[in-house]
């Protein structure tokens, strides 16, 4: 369980977080989207108590992260898979922190095993680690001490398409055990499989947050037919609201069943019927993009 | 009702451990990762090494009636006072270079017990290193007498003593140099110019010349080396540890838990 409430982060003059708040609740994934610089990493960092908020509170298990007695057996954290000692090997790496937490040495071998970094690759110094691998490293890090909770940022990054489908579902049963996972990308495509839940942000402030069928639903039907004005037609006579897109067909503000219908009692034969998915999110999203990440650095 | 066929991934969430590390797991982690990566095992390589190599010299070139336990004891104490402070400055900065604070300080948030924890490591270093020194000269002494040198054993008692409180302020103060500025270069280079710039200054500025008796620790240090220290030279020590260890570990501790990691 992680409350993030009114979390503000100045630096000089500039709010890097401007009063988020969130929660990221027992059994459920939730993704935290938003282009590179908008806050997420900032974000991260405070819930970990590696930076100090300027005002707000962030808790994890209903305690400020500095006042957990053993952090990493309440929750697990990766905030970048480089940062790591280059001339260790991987299992030393996860050695040093079995015994900072006081876990068992065998477990770095289960989780070694859990992530799929076999004996070679455990052996090697972290320096000749693939970004995928250190991902895998730094993931295995995480699940060290059994922790409740996950914080992970961008860890997708460097994986190839099978380790993205590979750690959605250690991610999924994780939260399905009844784990709370919050898990961070500047790729909507990346999270929207796995999360329950988004937090949208951009520029410091959340813009849009809620369950993610709920945030993808509302983007409407996506609706094509070879007669296109016929089209139009039958859904202005069924009172639905359409607008044509860039790629051609119609964006309905409905489901798919009344625009379906609507067609077939005006006899328009359809070659395209589909949910929208992200189209109006990924639309927020691209203006957020286009709006921050030019003026400002990315983290 | 929700089981699944598949087989377990993660294990299940379970109550944490609600104890934190105790200061001796934290101290037995810091002493791990002096020796835990190859330039780690090179530089505590390279400090028994210097201690060998300054025996086999002193076998060669001194007289035979000066190899005794005390003179090959002794001289070995320079260079590894000189490699310790490095150990010291980067037991505390690769992890800033390194990165691995942002993993450092997320198991342990509360910091300053990481850096007790590294200061007692590099301490039990010191002490080992003294070990070494003392078993190093006792191999020097065996020689000696087996190769018609002198091959004596006295020693006087204070010697120890000092020359263990020698190596603990050095790499202390190599340390709290790492605290205080972070950066591996400029805290090495520092630490090594110090001695030199107040030889350079008091010897050009005869204002400087006595303040550097309190201030220089290559000048208030060097007593330790020998069998006797006077009230007025342990004055004059406490004042340049005072300046040079305490007030940087402080200051660079502050430093360490105000700031930000990332």
């Amino acid at each position: 369980m992680i409350q993030v409430e009114h979390l503000t982060k100045r630096y000089g003059g500039r709010a890097a977080v401007d009063d988020v708040t969130f929660t990221c609740a027992p059994g459920s994934v939730t993704g935290f989207l938003g282009p590179n610089g908008a806050g997420k990493s900032t974000t991260m960092r405070m819930i970990c108590g590696l930076a100090s908020p300027t005002s707000g509170t962030a808790t994890v298990a209903g305690v400020p992260y500095r006042r957990l007695p053993n952090p990493g057996r309440e929750i697990g954290v990766l905030l970048d898979a480089s940062a790591q000692h280059a001339g260790r090997s991987g299992r030393e790496v996860l050695a040093l922190a079995a015994a900072t937490m006081g876990v068992p040495r065998r477990e770095v071998d289960v989780k070694l095993d859990l992530v799929g970094l076999g004996e070679a690759a455990a052996r090697r110094r972290v320096g000749a680690y693939s970004l995928g691998m250190r991902q895998r490293l730094g993931l295995a890090h995480a699940l060290l001490g059994d922790p409740r909770v996950l914080v992970l940022d961008e860890p997708a990054n460097g994986l190839d398409p099978e380790g993205i489908f590979w750690m959605r579902g250690l991610l999924r049963d994780f939260a399905d055990r009844g784990g709370s996972v919050l898990l961070s990308s500047h790729l909507l495509r990346e999270v929207e499989a796995v999360a329950d839940r988004l937090v949208v942000i951009g520029g410091g402030r959340i813009v849009a947050q809620g369950g993610t069928d709920e945030l993808l639903a509302g983007a409407g039907t996506l609706v094509r037919a070879r007669d296109g004005a016929a089209l139009g037609r039958a859904l202005a006579a069924a009172g639905l609201e359409a607008s044509p897109q860039p790629g051609g067909g119609l964006l309905v503000r409905a489901d798919p069943d009344p625009v379906g219908q609507a067609a077939a009692v005006a006899g328009v034969a359809l070659t395209e019927l589909r949910p929208a998915g992200g189209g109006g999110l990924e639309q927020l999203f691209l203006s957020l993009t286009g709006g921050t990440t030019t003026k400002e650095t990315t983290a | 009702m929700t089981a699944t066929t598949i087989a377990p991934t993660v294990a299940p969430p379970h109550r944490a451990e609600v104890r934190g590390p105790s200061l001796l797991r934290l101290t037995a982690v810091e002493l791990r990762k002096l020796a835990d990566t190859r330039a780690g095992r090179w530089l505590l390589a390279t400090l028994a090494l210097a201690s060998a190599v300054m025996v086999v010299v002193q076998l060669s070139v001194l007289a035979d009636e000066r190899q005794t336990f005390t003179e090959f004891f002794g001289p070995q104490l320079i260079p590894t006072g000189l490699l310790l402070p490095v150990l010291g400055i980067l037991s505390i900065t690769s992890e800033w270079s390194q990165r691995t604070a942002l993993t450092t300080y997320t198991l342990v948030p509360r910091r300053e017990r990481v850096i007790v924890a590294k200061l007692a490591a590099v301490v039990l270093a010191a002490l080992a290193s003294v070990l070494v020194s003392l078993a190093i000269a006792a191999l020097g002494t065996l020689v000696a007498g087996a190769t018609g040198g002198a091959g004596t054993w006295t020693f006087e008692a204070a010697r120890l003593p000092y020359a263990v409180a020698f190596q603990v302020l050095n790499v202390l103060m190599g340390a709290a140099f790492g605290l205080l500025l972070v950066n591996t270069p400029l805290a090495v280079v520092t630490y090594l110019v110090l001695p030199t710039v107040w030889a350079m200054l008091s010897g050009m500025v005869a204002a400087l010349r006595e303040p550097a008796r309190w201030l220089d620790t290559s000048v208030t240090m060097e007593p330790l080396l020998g069998p006797t220290m006077t009230a007025d030279q342990w004055g004059r020590l406490a004042v340049s540890v005072l300046v040079w260890v305490a007030l940087p570990l402080v200051a660079g501790l502050v430093r360490t838990l105000r700031r930000e990691v990332s």
